[in-house]
């Protein structure tokens, strides 16, 4: 028998072979993982800046991002907390952990169909230049018809009015609910109000288009067309994340402190 | 070595031996990558560079690696290249690789990375066998591309994400084919790809396996 053909030659062979390759795959991983991160954290940057109309492509993001302060709001009390390092903080990983926090929805509350629940979220704040804030961009997400979209909201320091929406992460059909990706009808948000004259989220979709002369029209947005289940996610998941059980409190808080500091200096 | 032979082994594959329309191999990732020309490219590099180097590397070490544990060294070489390929991608075109999500790591089970290594690298030097890596690549890269500027333009308008034809949700004229967007078109484009293919190269035709043949009724039945 030759060499070639004995048990212990292929084990040694296999054994060089994948040492070889995992020293490789090790080197590239250890190599490449601070650059890999820098792109993960700029990817979110942008998606952060998007939804204000702060980003262009080729802008310096770190130069974007000085402007914008990463917050920790703890929605059990709608305050902000130092509870937890806004850099390291994963809301996301932090709601499946009771440990950090996170809560198991039940399931008639559950409208945005989401399961988990953390207690502490990351929010980002933009300052006017006397240091009041100016807008507040909040995580949201939610279930459509395939998947869990993922986006943030912008609401105007009066904590009532919308600046902008944007959806970073989802599977939703191309053309039809993948068009929430599109500009035309991300453009339809900006002055919206959410909440109604009695404090409840009135905020939502709906399908035919908005008539402009009705007193709701405020509170309303086109769904997408083609997509009533992705538009209806939309509709469950901006209600469930403004609710009590969301940033209601927060958003209360921070109108209470704008309408404060206006009557206080009448002149901004 | 001469000229010929190289570009034999470069171009056979791209239009006479082409890994998709004739051994209609690597079919899943070609269904799922190509709603865009941007991913469907990102995706013709990763496959192309895996490809023409497993097939280098394994060549060179294919005289030390007995028959029996050949197709796990294979794999092995195979997996580190499509590891390294994912991670470089996470690094240097992290907002471009996310549509690929999986399909980057499922090059490994792309049946033309497997079966140019065991059909080709097996048994031949190892600059052959980069060329055929190579060329398989740029095979199923032809494809793609195709496939993926005929679904981008048709189907969303755009080519490159940059606006060609403007759509009507825009203020446009043209009106989109929202079928094109999603995975089972590129099934049936690829099955038109190969209708003309075979048209025009009659020699890929292959033989019916069965034959349906006019003639005498079941002996038992009557014709209807």
């Amino acid at each position: 028998m030759a060499v070639k053909d004995t048990k212990a030659y292929a084990l040694w062979v296999a054994f060089v072979l994948c040492l070889v390759c995992s020293v490789l795959v090790t080197g590239a991983a250890i190599a490449l993982r601070p650059v890999q991160q820098s792109a993960k954290l700029d990817d979110k940057r942008k998606n952060i800046l998007r939804v204000v109309n702060m980003y262009e492509p080729g802008i310096n993001l770190d130069e974007a991002f000085k402007k914008i302060t990463p917050k920790i709001v703890d929605l059990s009390t709608g305050q902000l907390s130092d509870a937890v390092d806004p850099a390291k903080y994963d809301q996301y990983a932090a709601a499946k952990d009771p440990a950090q926090g996170g809560q198991v929805i039940p399931g008639d509350d559950d409208i945005a169909k989401i399961k988990y629940m953390p207690r502490y979220v990351t929010v980002y704040y933009i300052y006017n230049e006397d240091g009041s804030p100016k807008t507040v961009i909040l995580p949201i997400s939610g279930y459509g018809l395939w998947s869990t979209l993922y986006g943030f909201l912008a609401v105007e320091a009066d904590g009532n009015t919308v600046v902008g929406i944007n959806f970073y992460q989802h599977a939703e059909t191309p053309g039809l609910g993948g068009e929430v990706d599109n500009q035309k009808w991300k453009a339809l948000w900006p002055g919206k109000k959410i909440y109604d004259d009695k404090g409840q989220v009135a905020l939502h979709l709906v399908k035919g288009g908005v008539n402009p002369d009705s007193p709701e029209a405020t509170h309303q947005v086109d769904a997408l067309a083609g997509a009533s289940l992705t538009s209806n996610g939309v509709s469950n998941l901006v209600h469930y994340w403004l609710s009590d059980a969301g940033f209601k409190s927060f958003l209360e808080q921070l109108g209470q402190q704008h309408a404060a500091a206006a009557s206080a200096t009448p002149t901004t | 070595m001469s000229d010929i032979n190289t570009k034999k082994i470069l171009a056979e594959p791209i239009a006479d031996n082409n890994p998709i329309i004739l051994q209609v191999l690597g079919i899943c990732s070609a269904l799922a990558v190509t709603s865009k020309l941007e991913t469907a490219l990102i995706m013709c590099v990763g496959l192309t560079v895996v490809t023409a180097f497993s097939n280098l590397f394994y060549s060179l070490v294919r005289n030390f690696i007995p028959g029996s544990i050949r197709i796990i060294a294979q794999m092995t070489i195979a997996a580190t290249l499509v590891i390294l390929v994912d991670q470089t991608l996470k690094a240097v075109a992290y907002e471009a690789s996310k549509p690929l999500s999986v399909f980057v790591g499922l090059i490994l089970t792309n049946c033309i990375v497997m079966g140019r290594l065991e059909a080709y690298a097996q048994s031949n030097p190892p600059w052959p066998s980069f060329l055929d890596g190579l060329g398989n690549g740029l095979g199923y890269s032809a494809i793609l591309v195709i496939l993926a500027t005929f679904r981008e333009l048709f189907g969303s308008g755009k080519l490159m994400g940059v606006e060609i034809l403007p759509l009507v949700t825009e203020g446009g004229w043209y009106t989109p084919n929202g079928l094109l967007l999603l995975p089972p078109s590129a099934f049936f484009l690829i099955g038109i790809i190969i209708w003309v293919v075979r048209t025009w190269k009659p020699q890929q035709q292959e033989k019916p396996m069965f034959s349906i043949q006019s003639g005498q009724p079941h002996p038992g039945g009557e014709a209807h």
